[in-house]
């Protein structure tokens, strides 16, 4: 199944392992993503905006920037995986794939985890890789501006495990991207309060492993639940269009 | 009872506008969503006697005029 | 066991028993908030930390605690829309919404009001106002996404996810948001919580709690029969009830 850009649509009889289907969504989300490069660009873009945006609206003082840059990165960086989580599902529910996933032998949580995967990937780790070039850009010194990253890269994944629920459920409505804000962003509000806490406590200079381990925690309990429910939710959207 | 008199009652000692800014949005809310949800439930009830109605007497004009016929029509396939 | 399972699930049995019923929850309802309000407001003691502002208490934590109560009550419902598809469950779960998303408008609005007087702000990012504030975008997330999908039984399912999803969230919540609170305020802006609250004070507040529970049984057995009856318009048992002029 190398050369094949869709190895996942092949006749149910065929029987491909379960590790196999979800390396062959993750790899197959991966590839045509980078067919759309725009679609890459454009969340880190947005990111780097919206960052942009706070010194000039607010203020460009050191102080401030540094108090609240941690804070305004992960703001920031929310707001574009939220900004992204619309094509998580779009495009495949547009052409059809979505209906043949659901088809598939292997249980759906797997294969939507490995998609949410693929999008993590994606948005999420070019984001963790460009906090430290802005984190520089707001005066966050070296240690905030690693620990940051380490809760971002903790972070970022819950961010599209729970979004992908969203994403799920709003399928194929009409105003399907404000409406995912509004179900969505109270759900972030926990991941947002630690990730920006942990930074805060680091800067303070206490120990941030217990926050970071919780941070883990959440991590654990998103890759465990949030599958299923998107899953759920993507049965309900596709039965109902 | 707590207070002197009425308007010690009302006052309540300066906070009185708070307190009864409270109660009022209270009540305002409170009442005005099961006076809103009463109407809404009668308008519906209202809608769906008048919708039977009129399917019985179109069912009642229906018999006392000839009945529609439906006579089967042989329509080539081709 | 069963069998009472399964009239519980059929909207005719609900609609005899909820119109029999609704009179006293009405009555009763209405009795019990109005003395737990005129006890509170005009007779309990003044509270010898605050003055007389903690009377907004009579009004606030009803509204709260209720508040609270009706989304684990629609996350119960949703479980039940999940997995036996119950009718009566989105039924329940769609007329009550509004109820809940109104009374968790009132804590908030209640909660600030009693803030310019105790903490001498309108708004303070407390824990338990900051999550009822989040509690209220869950309720509004949950109804435009109700209003979103046009097919009733889709909605209702998707709708219980959505639900299901916050009620694992909302301890979570919680505990993020208290911590939170703990890191960026000192607490002096807790309220005192005296260990023992005199009778007079926490009778009054009982009766608040009991009536607007029945008003808001009241609240949700009507809006119920009205969704039923909007639902269920084209059988023959609605039909000869709204004839026979018992709605």
């Amino acid at each position: 199944m190398n050369a094949e850009v869709r190895p996942v649509i092949k006749p149910a009889t065929a029987s491909v392992g379960t590790l196999a289907a979800m390396l062959a969504v993750f790899s197959r989300d991966v590839r045509v993503a980078f067919r759309q490069r725009q679609d890459l660009l454009n969340p880190l873009l947005f990111f780097i905006m919206v960052v942009t945006l706070f010194p000039l609206g607010v203020s460009p003082e050191v102080a401030f920037l540094k108090q609240s840059g941690a804070g305004i990165l992960w703001v920031a960086a929310l707001l574009s995986v939220l900004l992204s989580l619309d094509h998580l599902f779009r495009h495949d529910f547009d052409d059809g794939t979505l209906e043949q996933l659901i088809l598939q032998p292997q249980p759906l949580f797997l294969l939507i985890l490995a998609k949410t995967a693929a999008h993590w990937v994606l948005t999420g780790l070019p984001l963790v890789l460009l906090a430290p070039v802005l984190g520089v850009m707001v005066h966050l010194d070296g240690n905030s501006i690693a620990i940051l990253c380490l809760t971002l890269l903790i972070g970022t994944p819950v961010l599209s495990l729970v979004g992908a629920i969203g994403a799920a459920l709003t399928l194929g409505l009409r105003s399907a991207g404000v409406l995912l804000s509004l179900l969505i962003i109270p759900l972030y509000i926990p991941v947002l309060i630690f990730g920006t806490g942990t930074v805060a406590a680091a800067a303070e200079g206490a120990p941030v492993a217990g926050y970071v381990a919780l941070m883990g925690a959440f991590l654990m309990l998103a890759v465990t639940l949030a599958p299923f429910a998107a899953a759920a939710a993507l049965r309900i959207s596709l039965s109902n269009s | 009872m707590a207070f002197d008199s009425f308007s010690a009652f009302l006052a309540m000692e300066g906070h009185g506008p708070y307190v009864w800014a409270c109660y009022g949005v209270f009540a305002i809310l409170l009442g005005g969503l099961m006076i809103w949800s009463r109407r809404r439930h009668r308008s519906v009830l209202a809608e769906c006697r008048r919708r039977y109605q009129q399917q019985d007497q179109r069912a009642n004009k229906g018999q006392t005029k000839t009945a529609a016929t439906f006579t089967r029509v042989e329509v080539s396939q081709e | 066991m069963w069998q009472f399972f399964h009239k519980l699930g059929s909207p005719k049995w609900f609609f005899g028993i909820a119109t029999r019923f609704m009179p006293w929850l009405l009555a009763a309802g209405l009795l019990l908030l109005a003395a737990g309000i005129v006890w509170g407001l005009g007779f309990a003691p003044k509270d010898y930390l605050q003055g007389n502002s903690y009377r907004i208490i009579f009004i606030h934590v009803p509204t709260a605690f209720i508040a609270q109560s009706i989304y684990i009550m629609m996350a119960s419902a949703a479980v039940v829309t999940l997995v036996w598809r119950m009718k009566l469950a989105d039924v329940f779960v769609k007329a009550i919404a509004p109820v809940g998303l109104v009374l968790t408008f009132l804590s908030l609005f209640t909660g600030a009001v009693w803030g310019k007087p105790t903490w001498g702000t309108w708004w303070v990012w407390d824990a338990r106002l900051t999550s009822m504030l989040i509690l209220l975008f869950l309720y509004g997330g949950a109804i435009a996404l109700d209003r979103a999908i046009a097919d009733e039984k889709s909605a209702a399912r998707a709708v219980a996810v959505l639900l299901l999803v916050g009620v694992v969230n909302i301890p979570i919540i919680q505990y993020s948001v208290e911590w939170w609170n703990t890191l960026h305020q000192p607490s002096t802006f807790k309220l005192t919580e005296k260990p023992s609250m005199p009778a007079e004070m926490w009778v009054p507040l009982l009766l608040s709690v009991l009536g607007l529970y029945l008003l808001f049984g009241w609240l949700a057995c009507l809006r119920m029969k009205t969704e039923i009856l909007i639902r269920e318009q084209k059988t023959r048992w609605v039909k000869e009830l709204v004839l026979a002029g018992r709605g």
